[in-house]
């Protein structure tokens, strides 16, 4: 299942195209009899933001935590920034950032504090510390906070200190495990603000979790992960166009006459819905204007809806994200993230 | 689970690098090691000054003990014990050992802490060594153990117990060994422990015991033989006996068999029991993913 071409990223599959920043071939991970990936493969260009789309238990944080080197993979190979995940783990560690689902800052210290440690750790010289830090800080907007304790901190501000955190070693490939869950929707816009900014300043490969599809759209790319198996990827624009139809919703002065006129003119099914006429036709925007030309009614109004990323996830599981996600409540109980640093 | 979880450390899953790569690589990863076990170290030291209710807590325990229970048995012991010391002396070293004992065990919890409020992820995914992570954590613990201690200094001449330069360095130096050795314990203890619940049951099963089975707070003259075998065999009593006669040169010191244990022979015991421990502590942080 390689990702299709499309204009503007190099084709990770093609030879002549630069190495990949995340490569992953039939990697799979067992829990005992619990399946949680399986045989995944895909491709990430660099500076390319990827995402992957699915309800929880999915096995979104699974994968990433195997390409973060914190679980071990069951079967299958990858490489990030050309490094193995299993024989190169400490190049590996050095060239990523990660920020985790929860919070993983140290209360007691400072911002400031929290982002030393983390260099240090990360090999950054002395010397450039600060250089660093301070446009970080800027970045995510703590510059006057810095010198404060974290737990003073509200939910929104620790999350970009941890997303500043994940950036101060300037890591090739940065991951993002749903940075932006039970956040307010004001600052899930600030953070993927940031996230933009990012991106075009530091050209940092992105891969990011998430179970918001308005997140999704942003991605360049995106992968729909259902029980543990990708089912789709591809720029959320061809993803929607894969799964077809437009909606067209006409209000018009006579529906009955409307419909009757419509069907006539087109050979299409029209349903009276919500008060108002639905067709669907492979290009809303081309079947507005002939629409006009057969309709002898006052229509009042019309509206053309491009399929979403709901549509495309009901497409490929036959089921919405939210009905999925109700069926895997169980199965955050597998979360490796969760569970990996307890002995169990 | 844990066999599903890399347990390698990072230098054995190192590829071989170019010959002419190796040795800078590995003066960078020794920097970034040494320095990331400074930095553990400073934060335990942060951690303190920042929760100045640990350091009251820390201190209280110790100075009730000192004064109240030492007043009150000592009125008791009108004959003084062993050595020609008043009571109130005598208990005055047991204290510090105690206070040291319970605040290494106690810095090492932050290890389950860390674990619960995820900082240890942030650690543990890190470039580096865990073993840098555990000695910074055991050099954070056993000096945050020993500036306790040493603020109890100070009840000294209160309790008639005159410190030379001397005997301050010794006492020094011996509180280091012990809380050298706890918090390597400690550390043994939280990597095998999930939850802040249990490892507050380990501490009353462990600790309360341990302090005293060890002559912190009564002479090991004249027991039982019961608990005189005990006393003997908890490696704390020799550590409480260094301590002890660090300060009090005419205490009479741990006999085993008629044999007076010499200082040396028991400040080797805490080293290696210390070392044994910490050496212990690694291997299971390197194991707990």
């Amino acid at each position: 299942m390689l990702p299709a071409p499309n204009g503007s990223l190099p084709d990770p599959a093609t030879s002549s195209a630069p190495a990949p920043a995340v490569e992953v071939e039939h990697l799979v991970k067992r829990f005992g009899g619990f399946t949680a990936v399986d045989d995944v493969s895909f491709a990430v260009a660099p500076g390319e933001l990827f995402g992957f789309l699915g309800p929880n238990g999915a096995g979104k944080t699974t994968t990433i935590s195997m390409l973060c080197t914190l679980l071990s993979a069951s079967a299958g190979r990858a490489t990030v920034d050309g490094y193995d995940i299993t024989t190169q783990r400490d190049e590996v560690r050095a060239s990523i950032g990660l920020v985790f689902q929860e919070l993983t800052l140290d209360d007691y210290l400072t911002a400031e504090e929290n982002l030393r440690f983390h260099a240090v750790m990360y090999g950054v010289p002395r010397s450039q510390v600060a250089e660093r830090m301070a446009p970080l800080l800027e970045m995510v907007g703590l510059t006057e906070r810095k010198g404060q304790q974290v737990r003073y901190f509200s939910g929104g501000m620790k999350r970009r200190l941890e997303i500043a955190r994940g950036l101060i070693h300037a890591p090739r490939v940065l991951f993002l495990d749903e940075p932006t869950i039970g956040l307010d929707p004001q600052t899930r816009a600030h953070i993927w603000d940031y996230v933009d900014e990012l991106r075009c300043r530091e050209s940092t490969t992105m891969f990011l979790t998430t179970h918001y599809m308005d997140e999704a759209e942003r991605c360049d790319r995106i992968a729909i992960i259902d029980q543990g198996r990708i089912v789709a990827i591809d720029t959320p624009d061809a993803l929607k166009a894969a799964v077809g139809a437009d909606t067209v919703t006409f209000a018009t002065a006579d529906d009955a006459l409307a419909a009757r006129q419509l069907s006539e003119a087109f050979g299409i099914e029209v349903v009276g819905q919500n008060g108002g006429l639905v067709v669907r036709v492979p290009d809303g925007e081309e079947f507005v204007p002939s629409a006009f030309g057969v309709l002898t009614v006052g229509v009042q109004s019309v509206s053309v809806r491009r399929p979403s990323l709901d549509d495309v996830f009901i497409k490929y599981t036959g089921r919405a994200i939210r009905d999925a996600e109700a069926g895997a409540v169980d199965q955050l109980k597998m979360n490796p993230m969760v569970r990996g640093f307890r002995r169990g | 689970m844990d066999g599903s979880i890399a347990a390698r450390t990072p230098t054995e899953a190192a590829p071989t690098p170019p010959p002419a790569d190796a040795a800078a690589r590995r003066q960078t990863m020794l920097t970034r090691n040494g320095r990331t076990i400074a930095m553990v170290w400073q934060r335990e030291l942060i951690r303190l000054r920042r929760t100045p209710t640990r350091i009251v807590t820390g201190l209280a325990q110790p100075i009730i003990f000192l004064f109240i229970l030492g007043a009150g048995l000592g009125s008791l012991i009108q004959q003084g014990v062993p050595g020609g010391l008043d009571y109130q002396e005598f208990l005055f070293p047991g204290i510090l050992s105690m206070s040291i004992i319970t605040s290494a065990l106690f810095s090492a919890v932050s290890i389950v802490w860390d674990r619960e409020f995820g900082f240890m992820r942030e650690m543990l995914v890190a470039p580096v060594s865990r073993t840098s992570i555990v000695l910074g954590k055991a050099l954070g613990g056993g000096t945050v153990a020993v500036v306790q201690g040493l603020i109890l200094v100070v009840a000294a001449p209160i309790v008639g117990v005159h410190l030379t330069v001397g005997r301050l360095f010794l006492l020094i130096v011996s509180l280091l060994l012990l809380a050298y050795a706890m918090t390597a314990f400690g550390i043994v203890l939280a990597t095998r422990i999930e939850r802040m619940e249990s490892f507050q049951m380990v501490m009353t099963l462990v600790l309360q015991p341990m302090i005293f089975l060890s002559g912190a707070v009564f002479p090991l003259q004249n027991l039982p033989t019961w608990l005189a075998v005990i006393t003997h065999l908890n490696p704390a009593t020799y550590a409480v006996d260094l301590v002890r006669r660090s300060v009090l040169p005419d205490a009479p010191g741990v006999e085993i068999a008629g044999w007076l244990v010499p200082m040396w022979a028991e400040a080797l015991l805490v080293v290696t029991i210390g070392t044994g421990l910490l050496a212990l502590a690694v291997r299971l942080f390197n194991r707990t993913d």
